[in-house]
């Protein structure tokens, strides 16, 4: 099993590499997560997609797709990919805790 | 009379109305079908009109050939359900109600989701394969083609086949190859996706398929709009790849009466229970084929697994029962990987394809995720069996749920 530590806590990781444990996350926790995949601010609008993805993820039980992310956070597209850079439904996931969105088949 | 009515006369919906027409009282009950075309194609057929191995003569039958008599065909096109009202309109204003309804609209593909991709090159240089119109356009295309750079890219997941972009560069090296210009031909596959497939056993494996046939992989590119003029596709984060042909995969939807309805997803997909096929949300409608929202495959051997267990559950609302019966998400997908040779996937949700065998009785077995020359009698077989006995809702000797036996973990 996979941990790391981060601010002064043990922390489960699953086989993606994202939080095993949803409950074990916090906006702290989410800053240094942001650090490791090379985002040294999280702003508002970061926390604005964050708290979209977390939202829909404790409603629906999966986190969303980009399509639904830039349908119903509010952020565009375009904007998406400037704020997590390579893969944003996948970034926004991890930084917010939850499982890599399932690329469904 | 009680009313049974299903949308959408396709893979799903002719299934399940040979199926209940033979198990419903024809005395207690009206089967109603509605379909917007009268021509029935066997889509898996497209992949193979490129490259002149099949023609529009070879994919089309009537839809009103598999039509059992006594049934009430209607030829139009669906404006919107009212679920609350257990209704259904039609455009040409006919109004259809119904005690029971069975969703099977299927998904289409939806260009103009894309910037720049639906515009002056559009089946010029830009082609679909997933409609008849983009898989005629293209075979005159590649017939006088001499070669240069040919791009495939997916736009977005999910689609219907997925399988179906693979097997299209397989072919294509194939083609090229036996028209002895495949030294001219420089062919990469652009995907959103982290590798070659979805599911990572499986991935790898036809990632190596890739490299071994010299298709070039693009992984991780999504798709932001097609420069027309520098003949290019531009992703998000500004990378650019420059085609002298593109093979797209557009964004694939339900179809917009979905949308009409107030029914959809973000993508017209209806959210669907994965395990009963019930639509979430009413008692009394069901969902079948690439119309639902489910984990699974959007393929036509999905949609005859799910048939068995909706005919099941079917066959207990009426009675006032709960559905039972549970469909696990099993595939089964003959990949066509050119010179003869296929490859062969079976899975489910919960397990991802994995090499081995696949039993069948009587033909079988099959190698699964390896190249064989039997995994492409499979492929070319199956239309035969999806004329003579799938859309006829006849039994096949295959299981609908997914078994163990043969593969290795
Ligand atoms: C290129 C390609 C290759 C494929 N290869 C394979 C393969 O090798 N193996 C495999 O198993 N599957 C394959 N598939 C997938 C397979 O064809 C589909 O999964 C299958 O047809 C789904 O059946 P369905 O009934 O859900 O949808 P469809 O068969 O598409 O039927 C939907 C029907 O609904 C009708 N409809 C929709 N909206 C309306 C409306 N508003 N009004 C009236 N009528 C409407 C349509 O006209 C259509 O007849 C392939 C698909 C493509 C495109």
């Amino acid at each position: 099993m996979e941990t790391i530590e981060l601010i002064g806590r043990e922390i489960e990781l699953d086989e993606d590499g994202n939080l095993k444990n949803i409950s074990d996350w916090n906006e702290e926790i989410a800053v240094e997560l942001a650090k490791q995949e090379g985002i040294d601010e999280l702003t508002d609008r970061h926390w604005a997609v964050i708290n979209y993805m977390r939202k829909e993820y404790e409603e629906k039980g999966t986190a969303p797709s980009i399509r639904r992310l830039t349908k119903e956070s509010g952020v565009p597209t375009k904007e998406l990919y400037q704020l997590f850079p390579k893969g944003p439904a996948k970034k926004a996931a991890r930084i917010a805790g939850l499982p890599k969105p399932k690329g469904c088949i | 009379m009680k009313k049974l009515v299903i949308l959408g006369a396709g893979t799903a919906g002719t299934m399940m109305l040979n199926k209940l027409y033979n198990a419903l009282d024809k005395d207690e009950w009206q089967i109603t079908i509605v379909d917007q075309h009268e021509t029935h194609y066997y889509q898996p057929g497209f992949l193979f009109i490129p490259f002149g191995i099949y023609e529009k003569k070879d994919v089309i039958k009537p839809k009103s050939d598999f039509f059992p008599s006594g049934i009430n065909a209607i030829t139009a096109q669906i404006d919107k359900i009212e679920p609350d009202n257990n209704r259904v309109l039609l455009k040409n204003n006919q109004v259809v109600t119904y005690d029971y309804l069975i969703i099977a609209t299927g998904a289409r593909i939806a260009p103009a989701e894309t910037e720049g991709l639906q515009d002056k090159l559009w089946h010029k240089n830009i082609f679909d394969f997933y409609t008849i119109e983009g898989a005629t356009a293209l075979a005159n295309f590649f017939k006088y083609w001499k070669g240069g750079k040919l791009v495939l890219n997916i736009t977005e997941m999910p689609i219907k086949c997925p399988v179906a972009p693979l097997e299209f560069v397989f072919l294509a090296d194939s083609y090229f190859t036996k028209r002895g210009i495949r030294d001219k031909v420089d062919i990469t596959f652009v995907t959103p996706l982290d590798g070659a497939f979805t599911k990572p056993r499986a991935s790898a494996i036809l990632g190596d398929f890739l490299d071994k046939k010299n298709i070039k992989l693009i992984t991780d590119f999504d798709i932001a709009r097609v420069d027309n003029d520098k003949k290019e596709i531009i992703s998000w984060e500004e990378d650019e790849i420059p085609f002298d042909v593109l093979v797209t995969i557009p964004t694939n939807t339900g179809d917009p009466a979905i949308e009409r309805s107030g029914m959809g997803n973000e993508l017209n997909f209806i959210p669907t229970d994965k395990h009963t096929l019930r639509a979430e949300g009413y008692d009394n409608i069901f969902v079948i084929g690439d119309a639902t929202d489910l984990p699974s495959s959007k393929a036509g051997s999905v949609a005859h697994f799910e048939a068995d267990i909706l005919y099941e559950n079917f066959l207990s609302v009426i009675e006032g029962r709960e559905p039972q019966a549970q469909f696990d998400g099993h595939a089964n997908c003959f990949i066509e990987s050119g010179f003869g040779n296929g490859i062969l996937i079976d899975f489910n949700y919960d397990t991802e394809p994995l090499p081995g065998k696949f039993p069948l009785p009587g033909v079988g077995p099959f190698s699964l995720l390896e190249e064989t020359k039997m995994n492409h009698y499979g492929k070319i077989m199956f239309r035969w069996m999806y004329w003579n006995f799938l859309v006829k809702g006849l039994e096949l000797p295959i299981e609908s749920n997914m078994s163990m036996a043969g593969k290795r973990m």
